[in-house]
């Protein structure tokens, strides 16, 4: 075998060993979005009682709550932003990560200062890099969060919210994470989780236009709404998670694929240039031979004479 | 008057228990408080203990919930909780193993958590 078609031969071994692996990957990250797509629904109903009692008690009530109330000066804002442990995701990450820098460019333009809370690996490898300054991070949970989780990552934001912003907490809360369309789009979006907006919420509710009827609460609206406000940050932060991991599986998926087709490509035009080089070895054989015999040839004829 | 009330119970990672009944028994902060068809619109906080619920068919279903609310309108109940189980989902010796060392620890959570799963099995 010539050494052009051996260099062939083992390129063309090694991407099918590649395209293998990519293949595996693909699927595995297909059943995960599934598997995400089905926590999503799973949490809804929870979400969905939630803001209702978060709106009837937004509105069935005078209530004033640190939580609803927008702080005349925002000094101090909150980010929390959602990225991966693992890459291999495409622009996941990056269009994540990009979302944050846009919002906290944003906020500090407008004089305030910017904490970073940030979940996931890829996103605290890139604030480390860089050497921002991270208030706290966490890792370890974004394939498969529970609802442990979220609690744990919402604890200290409640906790920096309620504080007075002279003391170190914020006036602000904003979350980034990337938002679950359909298998094929996903959009890292920025919201403002808190102080809320009652009025966004009663909008956000499935039951629009619908007139709340009169609560009676117990024991009474302020401790309803100190009980409820928590819990609400906790499932939102919660459905954020379980979005960003079914996005980043549906990004894995999509990259995967792009690999696979790609290594294919690759595999097909490999094998081309493999046969040309095996038809001209075999041409130049052939050539060799009658090339040798008619010298041969002319030898024999020349010693006849 | 309706004679049965739709009752939902949702956990905050799935729906644990939904159905009619006649009548729903929990504890709120100050105090247990019965609900039945027709109730006043409500809103509560629930404190973690056992709650029961009545069915249609006259059955009863226990669940051992810990913290969370309970909201009743327009004849729906619905009780959010952060964590919510059914007592037939509750394993009884696990539950008592976590009470003992919960004790050890002197972790009064763990305790009140496994206590009330415990109650909730009791009152099965």
């Amino acid at each position: 075998m010539g050494a052009q078609l051996r260099v062939y031969k083992r390129r063309i071994r090694s991407v099918t060993a590649t395209k293998k692996i990519t293949k595996a990957m693909e699927m595995i990250a297909a059943s995960r979005v599934v598997k995400a797509q089905r926590k999503v629904a799973a949490s809804t109903p929870y979400a969905q009682e939630l803001t209702r009692a978060v709106t009837a008690v937004g509105t069935g009530s005078n209530t004033k709550h640190p939580l609803t109330t927008q702080a005349e000066t925002v000094t101090r804002s909150a980010v929390l932003l959602l990225t991966s442990d693992r890459g291999l995701a495409g622009a996941f990450n990056s269009n994540a990560i990009k979302a944050a820098e846009k919002l906290t460019a944003r906020l500090e333009a407008e004089g305030k200062q910017v904490d970073v809370y940030i979940v996931g690996r890829r996103g605290v490898a890139h604030y480390n890099f860089r050497e921002r300054k991270i208030t706290e991070q966490w890792s370890g949970f974004t394939d498969e969060p529970s609802y442990g989780d979220a609690k744990k990552v919402a604890a200290p934001l409640i906790e920096a919210i309620e504080q007075e912003t002279a003391d170190g907490g914020v006036d602000e809360l904003h979350i980034v994470y990337t938002e679950f369309v359909s298998m094929m789009t996903q959009n890292a979006v920025e919201a403002r989780l808190l102080p809320l907006s009652l009025d966004e919420v009663a909008q956000e509710s499935p039951s629009k236009g619908e007139i709340l009827p009169l609560y009676d609460f117990e024991p009474s609206a302020e401790d309803v709404l100190d009980a409820l406000l928590p819990r609400y940050v906790e499932s939102r932060i919660y459905n954020a998670l379980l979005q960003s991991a079914a996005s980043k599986h549906a990004a894995t998926r999509r990259a995967m694929k792009s690999a696979t087709d790609n290594a294919g490509e690759l595999i097909n035009t490999l094998s081309r240039l493999a046969n040309a080089a095996r038809q001209a070895e075999i041409t130049q054989e052939i050539s060799e031979i009658v090339g040798g015999s008619a010298a041969l040839a002319d030898a024999t004829a020349g010693s006849d004479r | 008057m309706a004679a049965e009330l739709h009752v939902a119970m949702v956990a905050a990672d799935r729906e644990v228990w939904s159905g009619e009944a006649t009548l729903v028994v929990a504890r709120t902060t100050s105090g247990d408080i019965g609900v039945m068809p027709g109730h006043q619109p409500l809103l509560g906080v629930l404190e973690s203990g056992p709650v029961t619920i009545r069915t249609k068919d006259g059955g009863t279903v226990v669940a051992a919930v810990h913290g969370g609310f309970i909201s009743y309108a327009d004849n729906k109940l619905s009780l959010l909780a952060e964590i919510a189980e059914l007592s037939d989902e509750i394993d009884v010796q696990r539950a008592e193993r976590e009470l003992e060392r919960a004790k050890a620890e002197g972790d009064a959570h763990a305790e009140r958590r496994a206590d009330v799963r415990l109650r909730a099995v009791a009152a099965r």
